[in-house]
């Protein structure tokens, strides 16, 4: 092991330890992620002016983009725990890429739908194959073949090396489909309609937007706590933390 | 030390399965009926306009032959790991990842190939202008080997697994779009009179790209895959 | 105050969108919580079984 990793990191990953600190994380994450959200939602929905050209419509932005933001960078974690799982063995980054998985996938399935919702009153369509959009519907099987691949085997550890290959050969193909998604539009212009953003966008709607990423964060770090805790007391059920655990809460 | 030549080694592993696929002569047929199948499917669903199947020709013999293939892909390891011998294969002195380009080479040669030669055939039930009929071998030509060499590090992935064929779609699907956005688009802009060498370009770039590193990919994945 | 919720006159792009947000980050909050109950009450499930048979039988493994 690299002797430049501090040693509280390396006692870290031991899965009881792991599973004390996120305990006691995980509600201070959950409340920073109620808080800024609830401030981010009185500032977009109530504070900032109706957009001149898209009235209030516009307002779906303040959680269509956020969610996007975290599914890709989501992906990007999932990739990287992946990555020091795979080199390195450690079972906390093996659980941390296969947790991350359903939460990407859930926001990359509210970006699509939000998306969609902004679209009908916007450009009249539910659906425009845009590059963005395609790319996030893409993005969106990335993260089900993932998460297929891994409950695909009866030894969960073989699963989550599998997917984690999967997941990084994903990640590569992330900006080559978003490229090439790009290059098609070029090609078939006539048929696809582009997507306007807010043109520039006003303090008043800037910082409501700024928060909600912020909250969106907090809240993936909270569930993906919880999943992983989930995860390490099964993956351990056989050791005697986990037993003592479980006798702990049946008596409650 | 490796005492095992090389070349030899390679062409006796491209020879075994080839010799296989000949004696199962039976399944070469098939992915080359199904497209044949699906591809008839188009104008009933459509309708025999020409100007409508001309248009989606291109695209339409393209989504088929992946379709083919993916049908086909699921076979490429799976005898070899039922009777052993690929882990025979991947104890031997021999580096793995050539090993495995071989194989994969013998079955894009039994797949693929029989697939291509009867595309023409398949665009013109769909109309598809003679002129352009080139560009959609050529286009062809460099993306089937593409999805033979992605497909095979998603076939070694599950190796191990109680897999359905529908898990490798969905695998293997979000990763070929580029493949097929370049090829399809090669084709219809050759149908519109446009520049079409780009896309084709950016398919053979890739093409090499895969070549080099897809054996290794598929090497580390059957080793993941197998290693229970 | 009905100004609010008729989001002028797109409320029902804005509203529905607002809620799908909740409604699948509350499920992905909460799925892990399920999963551990579950989980737990087999693991004291199978533990129980495991006395019980070493009670019966104390010179099995």
């Amino acid at each position: 092991m690299a002797n430049w990793i501090p040693l509280w990191v390396h006692k870290l990953s031991s899965p009881p330890n792991f599973y004390r600190f996120a305990g006691t994380l995980r509600p201070w994450a959950l409340g920073l992620a109620l808080l800024t959200g609830a401030i981010a939602l009185y500032g977009g929905l109530v504070l900032a002016p109706a957009d001149y050209q898209q009235g209030d419509a516009y307002r779906i932005i303040f959680i269509h983009v956020p969610c996007a933001w975290m599914s890709l960078f989501i992906y990007g974690l999932m990739a990287v725990a992946s990555f020091i799982s795979l080199v390195w063995r450690i079972k906390l980054a093996e659980v941390v890429a296969m947790e991350s998985a359903p939460i990407g996938a859930a926001f990359t399935f509210v970006t699509l739908v939000t998306g969609s919702l902004w679209g009908k009153p916007m450009w009249g369509t539910w659906w425009t194959w845009d590059a963005r959009l395609t790319s996030e519907l893409v993005l969106l099987f990335l993260y089900l073949g993932v998460i297929g691949l891994y409950h695909s085997f009866e030894d969960r550890r073989q699963g989550a090396r599998a997917a984690a290959f999967l997941a990084i050969i994903g990640i590569i193909n992330v900006p080559i489909v978003h490229f090439s998604v790009n290059w098609w539009n070029t090609l078939h212009q006539g048929s696809t309609i582009r997507i306007l953003g807010p043109s520039k966008i006003s303090t008043a709607m800037l910082w409501p937007l700024l928060t909600m990423m912020a909250a969106t964060k907090f809240y993936y770090v909270a569930s993906l706590f919880g999943r992983v805790r989930t995860d390490l007391l099964s993956l351990e059920s056989g050791k005697d933390w986990v037993k003592q655990i479980a006798q702990r809460e049946g008596q409650a | 030390m490796n005492h095992a030549p090389l070349g030899p080694a390679c062409v006796a592993v491209l020879r075994r399965d080839l010799t296989l696929a000949w004696r199962r002569r039976g399944d070469i047929v098939m992915p080359v009926l199904y497209a044949l199948i699906v591809i008839t499917l188009f104008p009933f669903a459509l309708g025999p306009e020409e100007a409508l199947l001309q248009r989606i020709a291109g695209g339409a013999v393209l989504v088929t032959m992946l379709l083919a293939m993916l049908l086909a892909l699921d076979a490429m390891f799976r005898s070899d790991i039922e009777d052993g011998s690929l882990e025979q294969l991947i104890l031997s002195p021999q580096p793995l990842a050539l090993m495995l380009g071989m194989k994969i080479l013998a079955h894009w040669i039994t797949t693929a190939l029989p697939l291509i030669v009867i595309a023409p055939l398949l665009a013109g039930m769909l109309h598809l202008p003679t002129a352009v009929m080139p560009v959609l071998v050529y286009a062809l030509l460099l993306s089937t080997p593409l999805l033979s060499l992605l497909g095979a590090v998603l076939v070694a992935l599950t190796a191990g697994s109680r897999r359905s064929g529908m898990l490798l779609a969905l695998m293997l699907l979000p990763l070929c779009v580029p493949v097929v956005i370049f090829a399809a688009g090669a084709v219809a802009a050759a149908q519109q009179g446009l520049p079409w060498l780009a896309p084709i370009a950016w398919l053979g770039a890739a093409l090499v790209m895969a070549l080099v590193l897809a054996p290794l990919a598929c090497a580390t994945a059957l080793r993941i895959a197998l290693d229970a | 105050m009905s100004a609010f919720f008729a989001m002028g006159g797109y409320a029902m792009y804005v509203w529905p969108a607002y809620a799908v947000f909740f409604i699948v980050l509350i499920a992905d909050y909460l799925n892990p919580w399920l999963r551990r109950r579950r989980n737990l009450r087999e693991l004291r499930g199978r533990l129980a079984r495991q006395a019980a048979r070493q009670q019966r039988n104390p010179t099995a493994p």
